[in-house]
This record gives structure tokens, sequence and C-alpha cells, in this order.
């Protein structure tokens, strides 16, 4: 028995990106859903499964007037999304729900409504990492780089190439935060936030949400947008203490995820047209292109540095300006898929040509966990 | 002010009582050898709940780091923020002492050994100096 087909119907983003400090949080989460709505004409009343992170579905299925009777609140990040759409595949594969609302919303700038996290000194987190000065993600998800410099030969000026060449994407999408063109030499010249990663090399902080509706194959007819099927999914996590990680040059969850995506997705890498791997730093691409396997670990930072994820490469990468330059709110994997879902569909600001498949890969966390999505233009 | 203290657990006593007397305190799994950190009362290899507690070295060596440059109320100054690997196999975060905090003198896998600073009372934190010779 073969198990029906799944795609997304909608997909918008928050009418505004960047400052919006007249949304709080949660209003985020429903500015990018009503976007949604629009997107295929439904209104809450159709909907009957609610995924969110960041905020409770329970909040976000309230605030909406949504009655679901399917939710999933997986929090591990900011591939929170990719794994909510992993899930989703499945409940509607089997019948327990048949409309599924993914929401994201994060005043990550403007810091409206939005919860502060803060670890327990009586965490592990707390007793051996807290003490010894990590301020979030600039010092901790940054901390294996130096590694993978030594034992790979990763020059500086190739992590900073990770931003430029972004920068050139961003430099076609009207929507991006910042848009003009960079060098090496103003990546490098850039202040240095935790070396060896200057602030260029660093995401930026913004407010944004999005959102995603997924539904049956079978019904993709009476949506007005072109559907993008779900062809495939993975996931997996590590640890939460970056200090832990198995090997400092490799995420163990992205290279659980990522192949496991693209296995069930039977699509070998030649078939990739697309891709957009989680970039909260400049080193994040440079990971995941190696433990997606298109290069050897050694040749990732080189690959990119030559220009093949650029404008014109084989493997354009990060189409948005990614979370280096387009926008990062701080859990970022919604946007990243929008930008897959944009390709699919063949509207985004920066099209591929001729896009039939694009894989989306997530982290939560430094390095922490991972999703990963492939997204086609035909069904499996 | 002062770094953020930690808090001990049941699980981690053990570590904070070590590092009150100058030791480093890791755990070895009873059935299959396996050392591990952060503590814990069970092998996170093979699920052994008989795990023995035991002093290590002190010594290891520089796996990576980033220079934080921006202020931090528990320091003076950009410091760095290092992963140490154990010679007894764990790695853990620390902060490199009685060294510059630039990356001329902090070279990957440079011979670093345990000291231990008063906190509290009750706590004792792990870091790491460059090894006084001999061993790197």
């Amino acid at each position: 028995m073969s198990l029906p087909q799944v795609a997304v119907v909608g997909a918008a983003e928050t009418t505004e990106l960047g400052r919006i400090p007249g949304m709080s949080q949660l209003q985020l989460h429903a500015d990018a859903a009503l976007n949604a709505f629009a997107d295929t004409g439904l209104t809450a009343k159709d909907i009957d499964g609610v995924a969110t992170a960041g905020e409770s579905p329970t909040g976000v299925a309230h605030y909406l007037g949504i009655t679901p009777s399917w939710v999933d609140g997986t929090s591990v990040g900011g591939c929170s999304f990719m794994i909510h759409v992993r899930h989703a595949l499945a409940a509607l594969q089997t019948g327990q729900c048949t409309t599924v609302l993914i929401t994201h919303g994060e005043s990550g700038r403007s810091g409206v409504g939005r919860g502060r996290r803060g670890g327990a000194a009586a965490s592990l987190q707390g007793q051996f990492e807290a003490p010894y000065g990590p301020m979030g993600p600039p010092t901790s998800f940054t901390l294996p780089v130096l590694r993978f410099m030594k034992e790979y030969g990763m020059t500086h000026e190739q992590l900073a190439m990770v931003s430029v060449v972004q920068r050139q994407w961003a430099a076609q999408n009207p929507r991006a935060s910042f848009r003009d063109p960079i060098s090496v030499e103003d990546v490098l010249n850039s202040r240095m936030i935790a070396y060896p990663f200057h602030l260029l090399e660093c995401c930026l902080v913004t407010d944004g949400g999005g959102a995603l509706i997924l539904t049956t194959a079978d019904r993709v007819k009476d949506f007005p947008q072109k559907p993008a099927y779900i062809l495939g999914t993975g996931e997996s996590v590590e640890t939460p203490m970056v200090s832990q990680m198995e090997d400092l040059c490799s995420s163990r969850a992205f290279s659980i995820a990522g192949p496991r995506a693209m296995a069930d997705a039977g699509v070998s890498h030649g078939d990739v047209d697309h891709l957009m791997i989680y970039d909260a730093f400049a080193h994040l691409p440079i990971y995941g292109l190696a433990d997606l396997g298109f290069c050897e670990r050694g040749d990732a930072a080189a690959f990119i540095a030559e220009g093949n994820t650029a404008p014109g490469g084989k493997l354009p990468t990060n189409t948005n300006g990614g979370g280096l330059s387009y926008m990062h709110s701080g859990m970022y994997g919604m946007y990243a898929m929008q930008e897959s879902v944009r390709q699919i569909r063949g509207i985004a600001p920066a099209q591929v040509d001729d896009c039939e498949v694009s894989v989306c890969l997530g982290v939560g966390g430094m390095f922490a966990a991972s999703g990963c999505v492939v997204f086609g233009r035909e069904p499996r | 002010m002062s770094r953020p203290i930690p808090a001990p657990t049941p699980e981690t006593a053990h570590f904070w009582e070590g590092t009150r007397q100058g030791e480093l305190r890791l755990q070895r799994c009873d059935d299959c050898s396996h050392v591990y950190f952060p503590p814990r009362p069970f092998c996170p290899s093979c699920s052994s709940r008989s795990v023995t507690v035991f002093t290590a070295s002190g010594r290891g060596v520089l796996a990576s780091y980033v220079i934080n440059e921006r202020p931090h109320p528990a320091f003076e100054g950009p410091y760095a923020i290092a992963l140490v690997d154990l010679e007894e196999g764990p790695r853990m975060m620390s902060n490199i002492v009685e060294c510059d905090q630039t990356p001329q003198a902090l070279q990957l896998d440079m011979a670093l050994e345990v000291t231990f600073e008063t906190l509290s009372d009750e706590i004792a934190l792990p870091l790491f100096r460059p090894a006084s010779g001999g061993d790197s």
C-alpha cells in the first residue's frame, strides 16, 4: 500500500520583515498565518492541524480560532519547522488530520511579547558551560570552527567568502535586510565578535514570521498556487551542549537528517537544483555541504569560495541571502523553507532556472538538532 | 560580578566535591570501560548503571576556542572560551588561564593542565593553563 503524497499548498511570510515593533511575537505568527490563508483561500475553520515552536500550539490555535485534531509543539530550535513538516507528512498520510498549519513568529529584534530564555544553574549547561562565559550563539555555535580550520586547512578568507556569496544573492532580493555588495576585505575588516568570527560572518537579528499550509496531493488542484510536494524528510538531535558534540568538524544531526531526507525522496546529489542550508553563522553552509555529501569535508570551503553556490554556480544555495543577509529572527528555519517553496513555485526574486528539486537543511540550537525537507515540483 | 555559579545536582555532586579537593573527577563504565563527561549515574555508551568515579590526570590539549570580544561582567577584556580534550577522552568547556588571550598564544593542540578557581564555599571551577612541561 502506498501512502498518499503531501504538498505545501500555502506559504507566506509576515507582511513586513526586519523591524516590526508594532507586533507582539504571537501576532507575528498570526500575520504570517493570515497571509498563508490568503495564499490558499482557506480560513482558520479549514485548518485541523497546528504545529509551531517558540509559542505553544495551544496559544497559536486559540489566537487564530482553530479547533485542531492534531498538534505538534516540537521545539528544538530553528529547525523545528522542518521537523513539523516531517511530522505533518506522517499525520496527513495516515489521516490524523487533513490540513496542517505550521507557524513561526519571532520578535527577535524588538522583543515585543517574547519570553526570556535562560539556563538554570543546575542544568548541565549551567554547571559545565555557563561558568566559562559563553554569551549565546556567537560564542557557542562558533566554537568548533578553529578545529575545522586546522584539520581541513580552511582559511579565514574562505570563511569570509560565505558571507560575500550570500550577499550576492541578497542583492537580487528586495526584501533582504542587507543588499549592498561586500568583499572579503569588508568581512575581515568588520568588527571582531568572537575570534575567528567577524560581524559580517554572524547572522542578522530581525523580527518576522512565516507560515506553511500542507495537505494531501489529491487536493492540490483546489488551490491557486503551484504545489511544492514533500519528497522526503529527516530529523535528528545530538546534544544541547556544543562542547559535547561528537566531532567538532561535523554535525551528527545534519549527517542523519540530511541523507535520510534525500534517500526518502529518492534523489541523488545531481538531481538537486537548489539548496538551502540554515546559516546562522558563516561556517554552517560549509558543514552542511559536507554532511549532506555534496563534497568532501576538506573541499567544502573551497567549493563555496570558488563560486559553486553563488549566482551562476552549479549548486545555487541560500538564494534569499540567508540568515547572513536576508533575515534571521532567531529560529530561521521557516524562512529557508519559504525560499525553497518560492523556488519550486518559480516565483523567487533570484529564481533558479527550471527548479524541480530543492533541499532545505535546518539546524537547531548550536549543532543540537536538525531537520531536513526535500521539496519537489512534481510528486514522487 | 562573578561567573555564573553552578548548582550541583545529586548526579553531579561527586564532581564538585572533587574540584573542592583539587581533583578533576570523571566516570568510567564498569561494563564497557567508556569514560565520559558530563557526569551522570549511567554509561551513555552502553546504558549500564554500573559506573565508577575516578580522578583524572588533569591533563589535556586545546581542541578549539573562540575569543569573545563582547563585554562579560565576569571577565576583563577579551577572553577565550575553550574546548579541552582530556587525556582520558572526554571533552569539556573551560577557560585558559596564565596565558595571553590571543590567537598567537592559544595554539590548537597545546598541552594543558587543570587548575581550580574558588567561586564559593561549594564551587571550585576547573580551569586549564599551559602544561608546566615534560608532557606535551
